[in-house]
């Protein structure tokens, strides 16, 4: 959150998200804070076709990562987090700031994210997340559009000061 | 003058204003949550309309809202009554600017040609279910609770408008969620927000029509607008034809992801390749058979525009910006927040966070100065002339499009939509091509994953 304030209350075109920070995305293409967790797509180091799915539950630090054919990762082993959800941490770190990662997660308190981190073990949701990647991508394949879409007045780019 | 207009206030728009207010406020808690503050809020809003055409309609479904029944039939009826004060707010602050300007206005006189015709019922839904659960009640599973409708809407050209809408709203409900551990919530804003999708989501939505025109388009100067999922470049020029010189707005959007974001953005609008060189390039465009809406919008279509002579925005805007009639907005489309009235203004003192024209300041909005141009807080700061939007959000200010500046004793005039074509200057052309990467890699990722 970038504002605060009563008059940002009455404001139309006040930002509530802060824009992504860009970030090299060939090893994470996607990250999102969503439905609850940290979730995102790590691509793998050895097969092109092959990416790991790993998420962290908000609050409970459920961790989950599996392939996209739903093959379990062999680098996590109950609380013990594999590569691919240090490197989909390391990336959403990147992306959105430790601070809205760490309030997202609910795991505050100080620089250190892995530290306020209690992780457990949490069922996979490989397809969900895979799903919301593939969704995520498709938005490339949705065509131009030249409609006025007067709503964006209230969605300027993001500004050289923020 | 326009200092008059931007230090004063238009009769009776704090009284509107206060009416949005209730409305507002019983969003925030949800509609089924009503206490007696904000019933009553509610029932003064109904009282406001004694008299108008929507009286008795906006009374009966305050009434059932109230006593605690909300379907979509009365949340629509709510919605529309909040348009219609802020529609009354927009033509108050619209007419005091026009009035300042000397600006001429074509008053709205078009009759509907068509409806929409989309399906909305999925998003009235998810629409219904915020208001009656209140900004405060939303959580994540609330919060992601139109994908599949926004999924459905994307699909459907006609749908677009309503599909980016949601899209940016949800996105923001889902970094919020929830909603009740907040420290502040954007309480006007999500209600314009929710406010329109209802409005665009009623299947019968109208739609004005279009008439081809022939003419030269000269470029002022260029708005950019985004959210996660899409990137949009306006532009807002002189339409000279036969009949006279008209204010025109014309616009170019492509679907993106939010990791795509600054100048590497206008590489999703590859496809508009007339568009982007007449905006780099300060070019005028010649357009033969374009579709000109009466809301002054001209549907940008590459195969009917050419590029022409060089045409310097400022000087466009000295010799006849002063002579343009302006459109009017489309009906519900009114509300303070869609004016974007462009104006030259000469001879101020500027700073970097406001201009004083002598006699009152006006705000500049930075907030508003893209990421993705070469415009900075600094040259406004040095700037002797600027082209710009004037915004209304709350009070008066500036949006500049472009400045003319004193840099190291050089004149230099500098434009939002300078990059169109790609960074101009070595460090951002440098960091555009590095950021640019991630379309790249995301169409690599899609190429191998998408259709499998």
């Amino acid at each position: 959150m970038t504002s605060d304030g009563v008059a940002d209350e009455r404001r139309g075109g006040v930002r509530v998200i802060a824009p992504v920070r860009p970030r090299k995305l060939a090893k994470v293409p996607f990250v999102e804070l969503s439905e609850g967790r940290l979730q995102g797509v790590v691509s793998s180091g050895s097969d092109v076709s092959r990416v790991y799915v790993s998420s962290i539950t908000a609050g409970d630090h459920g961790l989950s990562c599996n392939t996209n054919n739903n093959r379990p990762c062999g680098g996590l082993s109950g609380s013990h987090a594999c590569n691919h959800i240090r490197a989909l941490v390391d990336a959403a770190v990147a992306q959105y700031g430790l601070e809205r990662v760490a309030r997202y997660l609910k795991a505050e308190g100080g620089d250190d994210l892995w530290a306020a981190l209690h992780p457990t073990t949490a069922p996979s949701r490989a397809a969900e997340v895979f799903s919301s990647f593939l969704r995520h991508l498709s938005y490339l394949e949705v065509p131009p559009t030249t409609d006025p879409l007067p709503e964006l007045h209230w969605f300027p780019a993001a500004g050289v000061v923020r | 003058m326009l200092a008059d207009v931007l230090r004063s206030s238009p009769a009776g728009l704090d009284e509107a204003l206060a009416l949005v207010d209730g409305i507002d406020t019983a969003l925030v808690h949800g509609l089924t949550r009503l206490d007696d503050d904000r019933a009553a809020a509610l029932e003064s809003v109904a009282a406001a309309f004694t008299g108008t055409p929507l009286a008795d309609r906006v009374t009966d479904s305050i009434g059932k809202i109230v006593a605690g029944t909300v379907t979509d039939e009365h949340l629509v009826v709510l919605a529309g009554a909040r348009v219609a004060l802020l529609g009354a707010a927009h033509d108050a602050l619209l007419g005091g600017v026009d009035t300042a300007l000397g600006r001429s206005r074509e008053p709205w006189s078009a009759p509907v040609a068509g409806r929409a015709g989309l399906t909305g019922a999925g998003s009235r839904s998810w629409l219904r279910e915020l208001a009656i659960a209140g900004w405060r009640g939303v959580d994540h599973e609330l919060a992601a609770g139109a994908a599949q409708a926004i999924q459905a809407l994307l699909d459907v050209p006609a749908a677009r408008r309503l599909a980016v809408l949601l899209d940016g709203f949800a996105a923001e409900l889902r970094t919020a969620a929830p909603v009740a551990t907040r420290s502040w919530i954007p309480v006007r804003r999500w209600a314009d927000l929710w406010t329109r999708a209802l409005i665009l989501a009623q299947d019968d939505y109208p739609v004005p029509g279009t008439e081809p025109v022939d003419g030269r388009l000269l470029i002022l100067g260029v708005d950019l607008h985004e959210h996660p999922t899409v990137f949009r470049a306006q532009a807002h020029g002189l339409l000279e034809t036969a009949a006279g010189v008209r204010l025109v707005r014309t616009s170019v959007a492509a679907a993106k992801v939010d990791t795509i974001s600054g100048p590497s953005a206008w590489r999703m609008l590859t496809a508009f390749q007339v568009f982007r060189s007449a905006v780099a390039e300060h070019r005028s465009v010649e357009v033969t058979g374009m579709l000109l809406t009466p809301a002054g919008d001209l549907i940008w279509d590459e195969s009917r525009a050419v590029v022409s002579e060089p045409a310097d925005p400022f000087t466009t805007a000295r010799v006849l910006l002063g002579t343009a009639t302006a459109p009017s907005a489309l009906p519900l489309d009114r509300h303070p927040s869609v004016i974007a009235e462009p104006v030259l203004l000469e001879g101020y003192t500027a700073g970097e966070e406001s201009l004083d024209l002598g006699g009152v300041t006006v705000a500049v909005d930075m907030e508003r100065v893209p990421e993705a141009g070469p415009l900075t807080p600094a040259l406004v700061a040095a700037s002797t002339a600027c082209l710009g939007l004037l915004r209304w959000d709350g009070g008066w200010s500036v949006q500049p499009l472009a400045v003319q500046a004193t840099v190291k004793r050089k004149a230099v005039a500098v434009h939002t939509g300078d990059w169109a074509l790609g960074p101009t200057e070595a460090k951002a052309a440098k960091a555009e091509a590095a950021a640019g990467t991630a379309v790249d890699v995301l169409r690599e990722r899609a190429g191998r994953l998408l259709r499998k």
